[in-house]
């Protein structure tokens, strides 16, 4: 379970966000510019608050009142960035191995090969990011972040790089793969529909100010 | 016409230009590194002193030297104590050749550490390397050829260099005459035949370095 208390002054205004999340899929929703990107940042400790408290599972990652701040590399929290990020010097499988290289044999981590099999990119292994398309480079992407066992995965406008197609058949997966893995999942997205589909939770930011939505009432909308 | 008496000229250049090289990137990367992402008080100005050196007359860098190296000199002074002299020395000529040649190295790894997305680093961290991995495994790698142009930029300038060299490191056939020295010498004295196959000799390297680093350059295309 993931507890959150953020606050972080920007230039124009002032984020201040609150929420829990179980292993359900909580969605961030608004415009571009409304500190979405600032909330997954200040999670991944990528970002510094200004006060606040997160909690992983009972373990402080930050807290303003304690003066703790883990770096993240110790956070063990995946990030899938909005454009994925993909090393571009290295292959597919040079990536995903990254992950395991750096947090060394005391993590418990997943066999690649089984992962990748699953996401069906085994095939793609020696490859680099450009000679891939936009839903390979997503689910390279995936199981680079998802190797390293994380107890909380973050995604940044996961879907928004893909054709409507491939946007519409990755919804699905991403849902489907949120009920194998039962961790708390983090998605941002400007997108309403998307929202709708894949939120448990939704809570929309505007300027930094955060309102939780009721479901029904964004369906409606 | 291809005839060359005496070759110290040639090896010597190559040596100085090594030894600045090596140690203009030892010091400008790190240094670039540093100030490509972080701003403090007073970084313009101390970017400025930096780069100075590029746009300074030789004989304005030369004289500077002097000031600092010379046998009355601010450190100069200190080591004539210890029985060590710089000036006319090749080593004189490995100082200058630094001097002019770092700015160009610290202004190509600067740019090319600027370029690399920051996002890559911030991947790095999440799946849970280092700093210091991340640097030996995302960002130098891409940032390589604009650094491997700065290593060539201030290989060609070391190579170059004359004015600051005549000041500081003189004119010593076989001790402190580098190509470029040896060329004006010999252009002055009338022995053409020196003049011209020094000539032919740093054109067709340089152009030979030029055009493999651009075809290399050109592959590392992300």
């Amino acid at each position: 379970m993931l507890e959150a208390k953020i606050n972080k002054k920007l230039m124009f205004f002032t984020l201040d966000i609150e929420f829990q999340v179980n292993n359900e899929i909580l969605v961030l929703w608004g415009d571009s510019g409304a500190g979405k990107t600032t909330v997954l940042q200040c999670l991944a400790g990528l970002e510094k608050p200004s006060s606040g408290i997160i909690k992983l599972n009972n373990n402080k990652l930050y807290s303003y009142k304690d003066r703790i701040d883990i770096s993240t590399k110790d956070r063990n929290v995946g990030y899938l960035f909005q454009d994925y990020a993909l090393f571009p010097h290295l292959t597919v499988m040079q990536n995903i191995m990254f992950g395991i290289k750096a947090k060394g044999k005391a993590a418990r981590l997943l066999n690649p090969a089984e992962l990748l099999r699953s996401f069906g990119i085994m095939h793609l292994t020696s490859r680099y990011p450009r000679q891939l398309s936009g839903g390979e480079k997503q689910r390279a992407a995936l199981v680079r972040a998802l190797v390293t066992q994380p107890q909380l995965l973050l995604l940044d406008e996961p879907l928004s790089a893909l054709d409507k197609k491939t946007r519409i058949n990755l919804r699905k997966e991403l849902k489907e793969l949120h009920k194998q893995w039962q961790i708390p999942f983090i998605l941002v997205t400007h997108d309403e529909e998307e929202a709708r589909f894949l939120g448990d939770k939704v809570i929309n930011i505007r300027k930094g100010k955060a309102k939780q939505m009721n479901l029904q009432k964004i369906t409606s909308a | 016409m291809m005839q060359l008496t005496d070759w110290t000229p040639i090896i010597l250049s190559v040596r100085v230009a090594l030894i600045a090289v090596v140690t203009v990137t030892c010091l400008g990367l790190p240094l670039a590194r540093l100030l490509a992402r972080r701003d403090f008080l007073g970084k313009d100005v101390l970017e400025a002193v930096i780069t100075l050196p590029m746009v300074l007359p030789p004989s304005v860098i030369g004289y500077g030297l002097l000031i600092l190296i010379g046998k009355n000199g601010i450190i100069g002074q200190k080591l004539e104590a210890l029985g060590i002299s710089i000036v006319f020395t090749w080593w004189a000529a490995v100082l200058a050749a630094i001097v002019v040649s770092f700015p160009l190295m610290y202004q190509s790894a600067r740019a090319a550490f600027k370029s690399v997305d920051v996002n890559y680093e911030k991947a790095a961290r999440t799946l849970g390397a280092g700093e210091l991995k991340i640097f030996f495994a995302i960002t130098l790698p891409l940032a390589m050829p604009g650094i491997i142009s700065g290593v060539v930029l201030s290989f060609a300038r070391a190579m170059g260099e004359f004015g600051a060299t005549l000041m500081v490191a003189g004119n010593i056939p076989g001790q402190t005459q580098t190509i470029p020295l040896a060329i004006y010498f010999a252009v002055d004295s009338g022995d053409e035949a020196t003049a011209r196959t020094l000539v032919a000799i740093i054109t067709v390297f340089s152009f030979m370095v030029i055009y493999w680093v651009n075809r290399w350059a050109k592959r590392q295309n992300y």
